[in-house]
């Protein structure tokens, strides 16, 4: 099974999809949904065959032989370059403890955000097309370990995501989408010239002994492959080091969204259509939290390490600023938005602390996040459809029309607030504690605390307003969920009990390769510190 | 009966209730009987502990039965401590005495909801919101750490929630859910920030290895106001949870749910879960947290009783009453009196529930009347239900003969104990003024609600004697306020097999140094065996003996002059209560309004958040965002201008030198005039110009 190239076929079977859509004509609609599905539907197995047989005690992050399902050849050579000398790239895909459980999410948000398709009735190839190729560069995101690769997957995302806001989104569609496309494009800019920067510093021993740059991840995170003069060389002493990770920090936080980058995400959201809110919220948002683990933490870990403060203060601002400023909003979409950027803090606080249960907290809360949010953003969506508005004081009494409905709204709700029994509350509960392990940020987490109870008032609240009370006579005629809304609701509903009540089985994939990254930044730090 | 049978026993009992829920919640919409499989289970529940209480209390009276395993383990790195989370229960007399005494009340209040919320819309519904409420408190009964005593903890909460909000339709009954829900998550912080304390600390949430840990020395951050803080932290959880001062003001908006509910939830039981939950983790309170507790306790006595003197609401006037026990039994467990605050909690469940039935009785015969003001006489017409309250109004105010007699007295006794030793007397006083005042509203909501005149005669007329299913339970539990289950002598609780043998003070964990004076070890404590009665310290056994008689008869008479008063002012009507009222008219109100907490909370914390959520919400859309859409308009702007330099200065320059360039050739066009002669004219003149130039 290992030297299947079931990563290849996981990431790029949307592609096939995708060209199989564009060879039909545009009145074969059933044919380009139920493809789509397919495609989706066979990569949530292809992810779960992948789950079968992971190995849980190998841990990844700077080992490369301790990746699993590694697919490496020699993409793109060109020898005798002026300057630059022989420039070679990879093809190196593979995945590790934290990748893992995102390929999982990705696949079933995908699978999901498919039936949330359903109903577009605008254009159906091409936004079919469209969303299959936002497929293929989301999986290639997670599972890259080139960063060029990376980065090409990493702005392939951009595309795709741009016209299905701007086409098929809401009345100010084409502002959010110029906005998304902009905001994370100056982040990919950003992301760029470090990558650049990184090429020109850390070198890779050929079989034949001459050396190359490289843009191996796994290379650029061992201080042995660096130059002394390379520009973002640890053995360098300009400050480039610490510029060079601020900047692509940046590229990363404007994803995640965080503070202060985060304008982009409540109006893409409320613009864009629901599957792709489900998509966007669901796993866009984890990406930046993801490339950050995967490349800030490891490749500077002597920066990082200087900046955990930081990370944590703005994992702080955002629990509570996300939190303060969904209990301001009327637009349920907005609301849920917010609730993002506030659920998202939860991750960097996880990441300020480098000890094992916090970032086992952090990337568990990625996947939960995304498993929550999706609902949150399907509940909207399911609501949106019928009565055509978002607008939360026009509605009331929601629960007597649409009980099921409501039942489900309130499992979602709850596992957002973060009780207990649900998979938000483990999540959220193993950050904290880590992150009230950590002396450094322990004040930045007593007072992040203070998010438990925000969202506990805005979700509670937005309930009432919407679900509780006397039945407003206009939505007489609203009908509870139809079957395809169950295919949606009920997956994930299941999901987010079973990880609250047995969180150890998504757990159980990343805890040797969190705990590796963990001892890897502390060697790290010893490396580095004995450098300079 | 092995120890593994009873483990097994225990988690069927747990368990039991949520398969109730959740066959209930799924298919209670289309099953119409379904509710029946609820209580069925519900009676299985009630004899299983029955079984389960009497084995463990019979066959293993001084075990406690450990059973854990694991649940999340994080691995470890080498030279790092690893993470391994346990989840389990424990198995001791406190905790099967508490399942016994929640199966009992619970079963009652899902038997007496039959007959009480019939015709309801979403009657199901609500039995299986029961199950999951029941499922939930027992998991805090049995709990054997601290992170799942969290879980559970906000489980309950979450119940109480879909209970209180049972009736959504009304906006204060969402108002009051919400409102509770939120004022326990400020305490939750504090439990959770406490259990983060001693996780840091001691790497275990289970009370065991935590009380192994304290008692060999190792305390949170190594310093006894460590552990104080972890104490106060952890007691934050109680407060919210008990309704404690300042978070009590949920309580009372708590009355909007269903009063069966009331009587459960927010009497008997989960309010109960805070004295529960200080009880278990008693061992590691230092002497200053104790205090802590004490004070909050001593407040929380004392400000709802007065507050529930002038309420006309009957279920305001319990549930005030309620604040106000279960102050007394969190200033018990400050004081040291940890069995009697146990004990009270037991007496209380069933004088309280009872109590609530009853009023749930009164309120359902009156067709949901629930304003005293407009009842009265109502003891022909319900003598049952007369009765039963009667009784359990009795053990409420602690009269000799009532299981609240029994429970009472201790805690007072407690205090008394408690200033004679340490010198604060203020508890001891607190105690018996909050016991006065106790019996007074009592006999005030009797007199009214039951004696005198009718007052809507209508409704009056309506009202008859609630039927079987209705009326089983509050006899069953005011028979349950009666001593003589808990002490065969009804003026020594200690004669009971309850305090004797089955509940004892436990050892505490806290270094010596950090504990209250008379809860240090002295020399006979040690050699424990000669002595009859062990409890922290021979000095503390003294006081507590020398404080029984005392007490007893100071809070007898209190309760006594208590009830006295209350027929002078209002049976008798000796001086009228309204002109007392506006004689003391600044006293009056702030009682009658309760003090203004709601007032106060609402004008600072809740309009101060939802103002500040309004600035960020601005300062978002106006200055960050602003920031962006600036930078894009500045971006739009400039490109503009640079196209329109573009156009005009750039592109005017390649212009001008066309333009330039052509008038040079318009000009010298007028030379290629194709004749001969001008072109040799030229060339002579140039020939000359440049001979005379070279010459």
């Amino acid at each position: 099974m290992q030297n299947f190239p079931i990563l290849s076929l996981l990431t790029f079977l949307p592609i096939v999809g995708m060209i199989f859509i564009l060879s039909l004509t545009k009145r074969q609609e059933k044919t380009i949904k139920w493809i789509t599905l397919i495609v989706t539907g066979v990569q949530l197995l292809i992810a779960i065959v992948i789950l079968f047989f992971y190995n849980f005690s190998m841990a990844g992050i700077n080992d490369p032989s301790s990746f699993q399902f590694v697919e490496k050849f020699r993409w793109i050579e060109i020898t005798g370059l002026a300057w630059v000398g022989t420039i070679k790239i990879d093809y190196f895909l593979g995945i590790d403890g934290l990748s893992v459980v995102l390929v999982l999410l990705t696949t079933i948000v995908t699978f999901i955000a498919t039936f949330a398709s359903w109903n577009i009735s605008k254009s159906i190839k091409g936004y079919f097309a469209l969303f299959l190729l936002l497929d293929t560069a989301m999986l290639g995101v997670f599972v890259s370990l080139d960063f060029f690769l990376f980065y090409v997957f990493w702005e392939l995302m951009l595309l795709p995501m741009y016209f299905l806001i701007g086409v098929w989104g809401g009345p100010r569609r084409e502002y959010a989408a110029i906005k998304f496309f902009l905001y994370t494009l100056l982040g990919s800019v950003f992301i760029l010239l470090v990558m650049i920067g990184l090429y020109f510093s850390a070198t890779e021993t050929l079989a034949n002994g001459s050396k190359v740059f490289s843009f191996n991840i796994l290379t650029l995170m061992d201080t042995a492959n660096y130059t002394t003069t390379g520009i973002l060389s640890p053995f360098n002493p300009n400050n480039l080091r610490f510029i060079a990770y601020i900047a692509l920090f940046i590229g990363f936080a404007i994803k995640i969204p965080m503070f202060p980058f985060h304008t982009w995400l409540p109006d893409a959201h409320v613009e864009a259509p629901t599957a792709i809110s489900v998509i966007l919220a669901g796993v866009l948002l984890k990406m930046g939290t993801y490339g950050i683990l995967r490349i800030s933490y490891p490749i500077f870990p002597d920066i990082t390490i200087q900046l955990l403060w930081y990370i944590g203060l703005f994992g702080m601002i955002n629990i509570i600023y996300g939190a303060l400023a969904a209990m301001a909003q009327k637009d349920f979409k907005k609301l849920i938005a917010y609730s993002s950027v506030s659920h998202m803090g939860y991750v960097l606080l996880g990441m300020a602390s480098l000890t094992t249960a916090s970032l086992s907290g952090a990337v568990l809360q990625m996947f939960n996040h995304g498993t929550i949010t999706a609902m949150l953003f399907i509940i909207v969506g399911i609501i949106y459809d019928r009565a055509h508005t978002r607008d939360m004081d026009a509605f009331g009494g929601i629960a007597n029309q649409m009980p099921i409905y409501t039942g489900f709204v309130a499992v979602a709700f709850f596992a957002a607030i973060g009780l207990p029994g649900l998979s938000g509350f483990i999540s959220e509960a193993l950050v904290f504690v880590g992150a009230f392990s950590s002396e450094l940020i322990r004040t930045i987490t007593i007072i992040s605390t203070l998010g438990i109870l925000l969202g506990a008032g805005y979700m509670l609240w937005a309930f009432q307003r919407i679900y509780f009370g006397e039945l407003n006579s206009k939505w007489k005629e609203l009908k509870d969920l139809e079957l395809r809304e169950y295919f949606m609701v009920v997956p994930l509903t299941l999901i987010i009990i079973l990880l609250g009540v047995y969180p150890s089985l998504i757990l159980q994939f990343m805890t040797t390769s969190v705990n590796a990254l963990v001892k890897f930044m502390g060697d790290a730090q010893i490396i580095i510190s004995s450098i300079n | 009966m092995t120890e593994s049978v009873l483990i097994k026993l225990a988690l069927l009992i747990l368990f039991l209730p949520l398969i109730g829920f959740i066959v209930t919640l799924l298919f209670g919409k289309r099953i119409k009987w379904l509710y029946w499989f609820e209580n069925s289970i519900l009676i299985l529940a009630f004899l299983l502990s029955a079984v389960l209480a009497y084995f463990k209390l019979t066959h293993f009276t001084d075990q406690t039965l450990i059973s854990e395993f694991e649940w999340i383990n994080l691995g470890s790195i080498p030279f790092v401590k690893s993470i391994i989370i346990d989840l389990g229960i424990m198995l001791d007399n406190i905790t099967v005495l508490m399942i016994l005494t929640v199966n009992i009340v619970s079963l009652l209040v899902h038997i007496f909801s039959v007959g009480y919320m019939k015709g309801d819309k979403r009657y199901n519904r609500y039995f299986s919101y029961l199950g999951i409420f029941t499922f939930s408190m027992l998991g805090i009964v049995l709990t054997h750490n601290l992170l799942m005593m969290y879980v559970f903890w906000e489980l309950v909460g979450l119940s109480s929630y879909l209970l209180i909000g049972f009736w959504y339709e009304k906006k204060t009954a969402s108002d009051a859910a919400k409102k509770a829900f939120i004022v326990n998550r400020i305490g939750d912080i504090g439990m959770f920030l406490g259990i983060l304390t001693l996780f840091l600390t001691y790497n275990t949430f289970s009370f065991d290895k935590i009380f192994y840990q304290i008692s060999t020395g190792n305390l949170p951050f190594g310093t006894e106001f460590g552990l104080t803080v972890a104490g106060v932290l952890l007691f934050c959880g109680a407060i919210g949870k008990s309704a404690q001062f300042p978070l009590h003001v949920w309580l009372p908006d708590a009355m909007e749910g269903p009063t069966p509910v009331s009587a459960l939830i927010h009497a008997a039981t989960m309010v109960a879960a805070g004295v529960y939950f200080m009880i278990r983790v008693f061992p590691i309170l230092s002497g200053d947290a104790l205090l802590v507790i004490a004070t909050i306790g001593a407040l929380s006595a004392f400000i709802p009783a007065t507050i529930a003197v002038t309420q006309n609401d009957i279920k305001k006037v319990l549930a005030y009453s309620t604040i106000s026990q279960l102050g007394y039994m969190i200033m018990a467990i400050g004081v040291g009196a940890y069995t009697f605050a146990f004990f009270h909690l037991v007496t209380h469940a069933f004088f309280k529930a009872g109590l609530f039935l009853g009023s749930g009785s009164v309120i359902h015969s009156m067709h949901h009347e629930q304003d005293m003001t407009k009842m009265g006489g109502l003891r022909k017409k319900m003598p049952l239900t007369y009765i039963t309250f009667l009784v359990a109004s009795l053990a409420l105010s602690g009269i000799p003969f009532t299981s609240g007699f029994l429970s009472k007295d201790g805690i007072l006794a407690g205090t008394f104990a408690f200033g004679s030793l340490t010198g604060y007397w203020y508890f001891a006083a607190v105690g018996f003024i909050v016991a006065f005042l106790t019996a007074f509203y009592m006999f005030r909501a009797i007199i009214m609600t039951f004696h005198g005149k009718p007052k809507n005669k209508e409704k009056f007329e309506h009202a008859k004697e609630s039927s079987f299913v209705m009326a089983m339970p509050l006899v069953v539990l005011s028979a349950l306020s009666l001593f003589f289950w808990y002490s065969l002598n009804p003026f020594n609780p200690n004669e009971g097999k309850l305090l004797s043998s089955w509940i004892k003070t436990p050892e505490i964990s806290v270094p010596q140094s950090a504990r209250y004076e008379f809860m240090k070890t002295d020399d006979k404590i040690i050699n424990k065996e000669n002595l009859e009665e062990v409890t922290y310290s021979n000095s503390y056994t003294e006081a507590i003996h020398h404080a029984h008689y005392p007490t007893l008869f100071t809070s007898a008479s209190l309760a006594l002059l208590g009830i006295l008063f209350a027929f002078i002012f209002y049976q008798w009507k000796v001086f009228d209560p309204n002109k007392f009222a506006e004689k003391l008219k600044p006293i009056y109100l702030l009682s009658f309004n309760k003090w203004y907490f709601d007032e106060i909370y609402y004008a600072s914390f809740v309009a101060g958040t939802i103002g500040l959520s309004k600035i960020i919400s601005m300062f978002d859309n106006k200055f960050i965002d602003g920031i962006v859409n600036g930078s894009a308009l500045f971006t739009k702007n400039f490109s503009a201008f640079t196209g329109k330099f573009d156009n005009v200065v750039v592109d005017g320059l390649v212009n001008m030198m066309a333009y330039i360039s052509g008038m040079f050739g318009l000009f010298f066009r007028r030379f290629q005039t194709g004749k001969v002669q001008t072109y040799i004219l030229f060339v002579v003149f140039s020939l000359i110009i440049l001979l005379y130039i070279f010459r």
